[in-house]
């Protein structure tokens, strides 16, 4: 279908033929919190730790048995803040680490999270979304973390964030999430949700190899000859050398130089605050990852992401075939927000509504991101329940001034 | 060969206070490491924050300062994927205790193999003398301008208590014990607590008018006598030092080993 078109990078990777004798890829009906332990071991994940907490306890259940079936580590910590912080030890060592919380969890994580963005060390992080603040509503449907993943942690910073609505992009989103954190050195949180968490619904378990994966980049620097940890290379990455090897250096969350030394230089705090931001933002094409649903000649855009985006999508298809010219962006990558995607996908449309379940932080990026804001709406719940598609065509009659 | 090989001298001069007991912790500690014969690509280091935790800046192994309070979480990381390497986690009594007292049971409590040193000087240094949970009553601290109601805590048993396999204490005075313990803890297979009671002459020691770095050392000499000693028989108010707990326990990376030979078998 040439109206459906996917930004992700390795969408053309995913058809690929394999040859005979070469494992072949397997279909499963689970939940999307399985999904997410299948593609984290798919993308090599070595090292798990966390804390069990609704709706994300399942990827610490499976994991638990998974991870000593593959030879490698998963330990269940006395909270959230030691998980990231064991995950953060572990991916010093040279591993694929990842934790898994909700919104309780992910508050308890932000400092040790702003630590792994200082001390640039590749790592996962999912939060599977329930209704706050507070304990709030823990089996509940809510997509009201997307600011805390952009701001919870303090002082200026940039972070990668994903999300999917089904699980066949919950598997590639996951996979997407390890090679990023990898390409650039830093945390990247997976916002899923309570609805595709626990959802069942078919995924194809790509065969090995059919996915890119991208391994961790090492120094080449030998034995005896000065390493510098935080020295960028001209394209701005960092090799690392993993602790316990032939490099010893110093790891700091404190303003540090090239070494890895404390620093108050001025021009050196100027210069690694820059690299942390520019590092990702400067990035931000490279980062989008959407999907586009009939948007060419969509005079009507919705925008969500999540599993907003499910009912988005069913609203669309059903608008389509009576004619009415509705398009759908779905955003997989929040955080850079892909404001340029934005802009340009909804640059034609005479509105644009926002389909997601909170009070509109996506909106406000939609709106800083279009020519025009007084275009866009909001089309939200935050009640706890499922935004659907009636939801949604209700608020669509009413823009459009047809009334309830 | 000499313990500056173990040392950072771009890292220098240090920034502890004159008088700190902290650099006593350092000096001891390293020739702890060069007793035992350790090659300095297998130590990690993980600190918290405070004064003390700036210790691990100064040593030349693969270190890591990483947030108050939760030094032994990053260091369980470390270990547990890479269980051959030797995990040394120096810690202030308000890193180890306050912030980081959950992480503190629990670690004591899976029984993994690392050595944590508690330099204990009984007060926030870094922020200007606080009180801490080891101020214990009556002692004087800038949030603590009357006097300190809390109690303190035993390290000692609340280590013990926690289930660490092997628990010490002994003072900045007592510099050679401090070696010859931290020799132990750190060739202990299991988790290891050591409490070097350490002084802080620009706060505790002007708050609680105990003198200059000399009078605190020598009240630490005075107040502290070898486990069951004779001293301790008639006077029970001191503090004793040595090693109270050595004993075996199966220690937790070899037993994560084992659930993984069983999961391989099982499948
Ligand atoms: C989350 C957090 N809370 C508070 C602080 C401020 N802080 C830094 S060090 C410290 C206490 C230091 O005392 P202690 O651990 O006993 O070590 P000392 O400085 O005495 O060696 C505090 C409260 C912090 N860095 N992080
Ligand atoms: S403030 Fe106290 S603990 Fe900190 S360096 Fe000075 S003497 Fe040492």
């Amino acid at each position: 279908m040439s109206d459906i078109d996917t930004g992700s990078q390795e969408a053309g990777d995913r058809g690929k033929t394999l040859e005979s004798g070469m494992p072949s890829s397997e279909i499963k009906f689970i939940q999307g919190n399985e999904v997410c332990v299948e593609a984290a071991l798919y993308a090599g994940l070595d090292f798990f730790a966390g804390y069990p907490i609704t709706p994300s306890t399942e990827i610490a259940e499976h994991l638990s048995a998974r991870l000593p079936q593959a030879g490698k580590t998963f330990i269940q910590m006395e909270d959230e803040i030691a998980s990231i912080c064991a995950i953060i030890g572990a991916s010093l060592t040279g591993h694929k680490v990842m934790t898994a919380t909700s919104g309780p969890g992910f508050s308890l994580m932000q400092e040790a999270l702003g630590y792994a963005v200082m001390t640039e060390i590749p790592s996962v992080i999912v939060n599977v979304q329930r209704g706050g603040p507070s304990t709030g509503l823990p089996t509940h449907a809510s997509q009201g973390d997307v600011n805390q993943a952009r701001w919870g942690t303090h002082g200026d910073h940039a972070i990668i964030t994903l999300t999917a609505s089904n699980h066949q992009d919950v598997f590639s989103i996951t996979v997407d999430a390890f090679n990023l954190a990898e390409t650039y050195r830093t945390p990247v949180i997976l916002l899923f949700d309570e609805v595709v968490g626990h959802m069942r619904e078919k995924v194809i378990i790509p065969a090995p190899g059919q996915l890119p994966l991208v391994e961790r980049l090492r120094t080449s620097v030998r034995e005896g000859i000065d390493y510098h940890p935080y020295l960028p290379r001209e394209d701005g990455r960092l090799p690392m050398s993993d602790f316990g090897g032939v490099h010893r250096y110093n790891v700091t969350g404190l303003v540090h130089d090239m070494w890895g030394f404390p620093s108050g230089n001025p021009q050196v705090v100027q210069g690694l605050l820059r690299h942390l931001v520019d590092k990702i933002n400067n990035n931000a094409r490279e980062i989008a990852r959407y999907k586009t649903y009939f948007t060419e000649d969509a005079d009507c855009m919705l925008v969500s992401y999540g599993s907003s985006a499910r009912s988005a999508l069913h609203v669309v298809m059903n608008r389509r075939q009576r004619g009415e010219k509705l398009g759908l962006l779905e955003l997989q990558t929040l955080w850079p927000f892909p404001a340029h995607v934005v802009r340009d996908v909804c640059a034609r449309a005479e509105y644009v509504v926002v389909v997601e379940m909170n009070m509109g932080q996506v909106l406000e990026q939609v709106k800083l991101a279009v020519d025009k804001a007084q275009k866009v709406f909001l089309a939200n719940r935050i009640d706890g329940v499922f935004i659907n598609p009636t939801d949604i065509r209700n608020i669509l009659r009413l823009i459009q001034g047809k009334g309830v | 060969m000499s313990i500056k090989q173990f040392i950072r001298e771009r890292f220098f001069p240090h920034m502890w206070c004159p008088g700190c007991g902290h650099g006593v912790v350092l000096n001891a500690m390293l020739r702890a490491v060069e007793r035992l014969g350790l090659n300095k690509n297998d130590i990690v280091m993980v600190s918290g924050i405070g004064c003390s935790s700036r210790i691990s800046g100064y040593v030349d192994f693969h270190t890591l300062h990483t947030i108050h309070g939760r030094a032994l979480a990053f260091a369980t990381g470390v270990k547990m994927s890479r269980p051959e390497l030797n995990l040394i986690v120096p810690m202030g009594d308000g890193d180890a205790l306050a912030i980081g007292g959950n992480h503190f049971i629990h670690a004591a409590r899976r029984n993994i193999d690392m050595t944590a040193i508690v330099m204990n000087n009984r007060i926030y240094g870094m922020t200007g003398g606080q009180y801490s949970p080891l101020s214990g009553h009556g002692i004087l601290a800038t949030t603590a301008p009357y006097h300190n109601i809390d109690q303190g805590f035993d390290i000692v048993n609340l280590a013990t208590a926690a289930g660490a396999t092997f628990v010490a204490r002994t003072t900045t005075y007592h510099v050679q014990q401090i070696t010859d313990i931290l020799c132990d803890a750190i060739t202990h297979k299991g988790f290891s607590v050591v409490e070097i009671m350490s002084q802080c002459p620009t706060y505790f020691g002007r708050k609680n008018r105990e003198g200059g770095a000399v009078e605190m050392m020598k009240l630490m000499k005075d107040r502290t006598t070898p486990i069951g000693s004779k001293a301790f028989q008639e006077n029970p108010d001191l503090i004793q030092r040595g090693i109270f707990v050595k004993r075996d326990q199966p220690e937790y990376c070899s037993e994560y080993h084992k659930v993984i030979e069983k999961a391989m078998k099982g499948r």
